[in-house]
């Protein structure tokens, strides 16, 4: 139980995956200017995440190492997030429209999005057993989203502040995701 | 544009991912070192326009509707090919960049290349654009890279450049380090940019 609390816990904070690990940074920076967006795109991401982690576990060790094409990796995953997400998007749109509106532009957004591959590829990395796949995606991407609504709000404070003409935008917003990725340092240790 | 335009608005107009806002992920992570950045700098150049030619010379082959999936399809290949060659010929780089060389394959930067210009334009034109758009984020990435080194390490390119008293700014190495300086960066290329 606490190696699960632990797994948990190191991927949602000590390696944060939009701060510590940088992956998912260029959306990253055009949506968290509003609250709204920020929220919808990290429940895509959560959402999405999940699932290429699964299929994608399922397709390297049942499919690629069997057949020994391991090196077919890359274009494999791509394939299948690809496809994925465009399955995902005709199926909410027929049978949970809510949610759909809310997901928005995101969902199609998301297959280029490098936090998704990137979990894929580090769960075949770390050889994670089914449970520890589930485990570590789903709180990495809980971790992309913490960090995403982090950044948000002090995003949307910060633009009603007086910045400096040249550094307004896309400026800010980095160095202030590399303050709030100061303080995610902190968490370094916690996990040894 | 004439062709020699095409490649050196890669350079300084639209030079990504200063300019062109794109490609951030791989900046942020290898640019450790001004070696590492020069590495992914390559690959990406070489899986850039490599591609570009592919997408350009099947622009009115590829249907519509399935055009997004193709484009990842031929960057996809060519990011294998690219993987597998810095596994046989340059291994301690291969491990330094670790699972960001499979990442150029969603590398914005390509797909948008691919997306805005390769699909509407003919080979040479293309080839132009990725290699000047490649060359400019080589040089980018050189660039953040050697700063992030010189002032966190106090070495460039594995050579010591600081006196034996520098103490090395060591957060610069690591991910604060990496926005914080991207973005001071981007904030002084506006200034430049507007005082021209």
């Amino acid at each position: 139980m606490s190696d699960y609390l632990l797994l948990i816990v190191s991927a949602v904070f000590v390696n944060n995956i939009l701060l510590v690990r940088y992956l998912g940074n260029c959306p990253f920076l055009g949506v968290s200017n509003r609250m709204d967006t920020a929220t919808g795109m990290a429940m895509a991401v959560v959402f999405v995440t999940t699932m290429a982690a699964t299929i994608t576990w399922v397709v390297q060790y049942y499919v690629l190492n069997p057949l020994g094409l391991e090196y077919l990796q890359t274009i494999a995953f791509i394939l299948v997030i690809a496809a994925l997400v465009q399955l995902v998007e005709m199926f909410l749109q027929k049978s949970v429209p809510a949610l759909y509106r809310s997901l928005g532009i995101f969902l199609p957004l998301i297959t280029t999005n490098c936090a998704v591959l990137g979990v894929a590829v580090l769960v075949i990395q770390n050889e994670f057993g089914f449970l520890d796949m589930l485990l570590f995606s789903f709180a990495s991407a809980v971790g992309y989203g913490v960090a995403l609504i982090l950044l948000t709000g002090i995003r949307e404070r910060l633009a009603i502040s007086a910045i400096p003409v040249h550094f307004r935008g896309t400026s800010l917003g980095l160095i202030s995701a590399g303050l709030i990725a100061l303080g995610f340092l902190g968490f370094v240790g916690m996990v040894h | 544009m004439s062709v020699a335009k095409e490649f050196t608005k890669g350079l300084w107009k639209e030079v990504p991912p200063f300019r062109l806002v794109l490609g951030l992920c791989p900046t942020l992570a290898v640019t450790t070192a001004a070696e590492n950045g020069l590495g992914m700098g390559m690959a990406t150049t070489f899986v850039l326009v490599c591609s570009n030619v592919i997408v350009s010379l099947l622009r009115k082959v590829i249907p519509g509707k399935v055009r997004i999936a193709a484009f990842i399809v031929v960057i996809a290949s060519f990011v294998v090919i690219v993987e597998l060659m810095m596994q046989a010929y340059f291994y301690p780089l291969y491990k330094i960049l670790g699972i960001f060389i499979p990442l150029i394959v969603v590398n914005c930067i390509i797909l948008g290349r691919a997306e805005a210009f390769a699909s509407k334009n003919t080979v040479i034109p293309s080839i132009a654009d990725g290699l000047g758009m490649g060359l400019g984020f080589t040089f980018s990435l050189t660039f953040l890279g050697g700063i992030r080194e010189i002032f966190g390490n106090g070495t460039l390119f594995g050579h010591a450049i600081m006196g034996a008293s520098f103490q090395p700014f060591s957060v610069l190495l690591k991910a604060p380090g990496a926005f914080v300086c991207l973005g001071l960066i981007l904030g002084a290329m506006n200034l430049i940019s507007a005082r021209k």
